[in-house]
């Protein structure tokens, strides 16, 4: 990317991830990808009650080229997979994805033909959000926690370091369908 | 309708050794209604019969049943009858067409209904055309009723029946692509297993649930 | 199933499976047929993703200039297949699937679908009076959220933003009400078939007294900011024009036919859930344009206000009626009550079916279990919704599940209309024609 790739890991680097991610999370702009119900509880959101403003966020960009959070809000469907992806892509780096509501993040009540089964099948997400619909101050809560994620994001070898301990993590990790009990 | 239900729990093959199984629960449809049909349906019949000479003919059966007036009609006949019925009978109004897919009643497996709403007089009626799967041609209402267009493409797209005289019938609720019906009940819910710490559950369409 | 060659999606067999190549539509043919027109005439795609679209509504545009010479709708990006999948549920869990499709008027939805249900089973005359009562008074509470909403986003589209933060702040007040009475603000599964499926909670009809008088006082906001406002006016008067031949030949009712100055509502000409009882003003307008449909609906909130008032002083006197039918083999069983973890089944209703009556348990469970078997038929119960007549299609074959539900939902019917309004006209038009309609894409798709 730009010079901060390009500092060695130390104060200074650790400095300037502070920086860039107290700026990034300060004014991170929706993309408006509100699709049903959730929509409308995204929309209370930025409304007068639960005030998305005071993050700075009540912009909800409608080009996905200003926008750098996408908070698919509802049900995708089949026809509409290739769209989210497409807008997903027209997003300019970096960017983040919250899939807002229990369609979002895994297809919901909706187990059938027509719902893709989370988004996550299209784009990477990083905040899943259940509800049917979560109400605004759950989905505030997710960007706050989104905000944090943001912060301590790293950059430049550091990041590269914390790649190889999460991709290490997955690997060794026990696959869902071996983990036994209760549900424990 | 089903004649014969055979089975209390839906999905088979799951290893109920209940035997509710092998249960047989049997029902008879009605046949048509006699006359007097009771409120308005006798006057709506009897303007009918008069506007329409043939109607003993394109009528196959009436149903009265739960305060509500059904015509079964003989798809030849749908455009003459609902002509007759807008203009003589004053049905202004259609509200769109739904599609019911009976798999067992042989030769009869797609119903087309319409609801048809009369403003003037304050009346509801009911049009009803069987067609087999293996021909499913209806005649389009849209010369009849504009706003049929768009519910005519939606049965098209959900059920297969194909509305002869419809300007531009397509896929509305499904991608242009994509194969088969999905609200007939030959094809499968499509849904997934969710898988979680080694337990399975099925989706809707293959739990062991009553019928 | 069926087989047909697809020139837009032909497909070859490979190795792996079919492949297929998807040319989108008849894009193809569109643009040669236009590139040989002599004007200058533009395609122009207003996606599903959209600001102003109200939701994913695909438009596709021909512009000559700033003209729009046609306007085509492409539906279905949000379809769910619900009617699918309440044939796999039964009776009562399908008003919780039902409810999520036009998800502004949920208890429209819910309420279309247990009437219908409830003329199936043959007792639409044995739900209690109170139950009527809640129901209409939900339905109303909905019907000014949902006004709120059309409001809000319509005047955003057109740019005037404060309206927008005004109508929230007023939804946000009945979305209280109906969390303080049913537990959720949106999709709630309240009405169920039968009646309610709890009853109100202590202190509602004083919080629905205070809210409604609130409310009043608020509503007077919104029509002071747009009510006679010339801008608001200009972009509003004479645009998306449908008279009432159109509208009657496109199925299209709900405020949009009654702005063509005919009084077509269901609540008036065929009553249902003791609509008889209320008094109350079928609002119209005579303008056919989105002027006269925004007035409609602003007026409607006065009205509804009226019914919710006529529906708390009836309240007052049915304390401690029974809110779901006296059949046990029908009725839901439980009543919920907040407990130390959420809110489930009360304590009181785990008390009698554990250790005092055998015959509740066992109506619970089958209930719970195998759901209440609906007698063989076939009916359509209508109500009016705030969109229109929301039409619920119930075909039983005699068991415990849907055998065929369909929603003849108001807003599909009446976006076919966009063509009609909207040809002829500017682009900026289309975006307050669309608003006017008042279209859920939740509902055109389902």
């Amino acid at each position: 990317m730009g010079l901060e790739e390009k500092l060695p890991s130390g104060i200074v680097l650790t400095s300037v991830e502070k920086l860039a991610g107290y700026m990034r999370k300060n004014s991170l702009w929706p993309a408006t990808f509100g699709l049903a119900c959730c929509a409308i509880e995204m929309m209370a959101a930025g409304a007068g009650r639960y005030d998305l403003a005071r993050f700075g966020m009540e912009v909800f960009r409608a080009s996905p080229r200003q926008a750098d959070l996408m908070i698919v809000a509802g049900r995708v469907s089949n026809k509409m997979a290739p769209v989210l992806r497409q807008i997903y892509d027209q997003m300019a780096a970096p960017k983040w994805v919250i899939a807002m509501g229990a369609c979002a993040s895994s297809g919901g009540m909706f187990n059938n033909y027509a719902i893709v089964q989370g988004v996550d099948h299209v784009v990477p997400v990083d905040i899943y959000l259940p509800g049917c619909p979560p109400r605004p101050e759950m989905l505030m809560d997710a960007i706050l926690k989104l905000h944090d994620q943001i912060y301590d994001e790293k950059l430049g070898p550091n990041r590269e370091k914390v790649i190889k301990e999460v991709e290490l993590a997955a690997m060794n990790a026990v696959p869902t369908h071996q983990l036994k009990g209760l549900l424990a | 309708m089903a004649e014969n239900q055979q089975g209390m729990f839906g999905a088979a093959g799951t290893g109920d050794t209940s035997g509710y199984g092998g249960l047989v629960r049997s029902t008879a449809s009605a046949g048509s209604a006699q006359r007097p049909f009771g409120g308005y349906f006798d006057q709506v019949a009897d303007d009918l019969e008069r506007a329409y000479p043939d109607f003993a003919d394109a009528i196959e059966r009436v149903v009265v049943d739960r305060g509500e007036l059904t015509l079964h009609i003989k798809r030849e006949r749908l455009v003459e009858v609902a002509l007759i019925l807008r203009d003589k009978l004053k049905f202004e109004m259609s509200m769109g067409v739904s599609g019911v897919h009976y798999p067992d009643d042989k030769d009869r497996e797609l119903h087309a209904v319409y609801h048809l709403l009369s403003v003037t007089n304050n009346q509801r009626i009911r049009l009803e055309v069987s067609v087999p799967d293996t021909d499913p041609h209806i005649p389009s209402l849209v010369e009849v009723w504009a706003g049929s267009n768009w519910n005519e493409r939606e049965t098209y797209d959900m059920f297969g029946i194909i509305f002869d005289g419809h300007p531009g019938l397509t896929r509305i609720l499904m991608p242009d692509d994509w194969q088969g019906h999905p609200q007939r009940k030959d094809y499968a819910l499509g849904g997934i297993g969710v898988e979680y710490k080694g337990a399975v559950t099925p989706p809707p369409s293959d739990r062991r649930s009553y019928k | 199933m069926s087989t047909y060659a697809d020139p837009y999606a032909s497909s070859r067999e490979t190795t792996e499976g079919t492949v297929f190549s998807v040319t989108g539509g008849d894009w193809d043919s569109l643009v040669t047929e236009i590139g040989q027109a002599k004007e200058e005439r533009v395609v122009v795609n207003m996606g599903p993703q959209h600001p102003s679209t109200h939701g994913v509504l695909r438009l596709v545009l021909e512009l000559e200039g700033e003209t729009v010479t046609e306007v085509r709708c492409g539906i279905g990006y949000l379809h769910t297949g619900i009617e699918k999948n309440i044939e796999f549920r039964n009776w009562t869990q399908a008003t919780t699937f039902v409810t999520r499709m036009d998800y502004l008027a949920p208890l429209f939805n819910e309420a279309a679908y247990c009437l219908g249900v409830e003329k199936l089973l043959g007792i639409t005359n044995d739900v209690p009076e109170k139950a009527n009562v809640i129901r209409v008074m939900m339905m109303e509470f909905n019907r000014i959220s949902s006004h709120m909403v059309a409001l809000g986003t319509g005047a955003l589209e057109l740019g005037a933003l404060s309206p927008m933060i005004f109508c929230f702040r007023e939804r946000e007040k009945v979305l209280d009400i109906f969390e303080f009475i049913s537990g959720l603000r949106m999709n709630m599964a309240y009405i169920r078939p039968g009646g309610v499926a709890q009853d109100l909670p202590a202190g509602a009809v004083d919080k629905i007294l205070a809210t409604v008088k609130d409310l009043r006082h608020s509503f007077k906001d919104n029509e002071k900011l747009l009510v006679g406002n010339s801008i608001w006016m200009k972009r509003t008067e004479g645009i998306g024009y449908l008279d009432l031949a159109g509208a009657t030949t496109l199925g299209v009712t709900g405020p949009v036919i009654r702005a063509t100055g005919l009084p077509l509502d269901l609540r008036k000409i065929q009553p249902y859930s003791g609509y008889e009882n209320y008094k109350f003003d079928v609002v119209t307008a005579d303008t056919c344009d989105v002027y006269g449909r925004f007035l409609i609906r602003i007026n409607e909130l006065e009205q509804s206000l009226r019914i919710i008032e006529q529906c708390a002083e009836k309240l007052k006197s049915l304390e401690g009626a029974p809110v779901m039918v006296a059949d046990k083999k029908i009725a839901w069983p439980a009543q919920l009550a907040i407990g130390a973890d959420g809110m489930g089944n009360s304590l009181n209703h785990i008390r009698e079916i554990m250790g005092t009556s055998m015959e509740s348990l066992i109506h619970h469970f089958k209930l719970v279990t195998e759901g209440f078997r609906v007698p063989a038929g076939q009916v359509y119960s209508a109500v009016e919704s705030p969109r229109g007549e929301l039409g619920a299609h119930v075909v039983s074959d005699g068991g415990t599940r849907p055998y065929r539900v369909h929603f003849r939902e108001p807003s599909f019917n009446n976006l076919q209309s966009t063509s009609a309004m909207c040809e002829g006209s500017m682009v900026a038009d289309i975006i307050g024609a669309v608003a006017s309609i008042d279209p859920v894409m939740g509902g055109v798709d389902r």
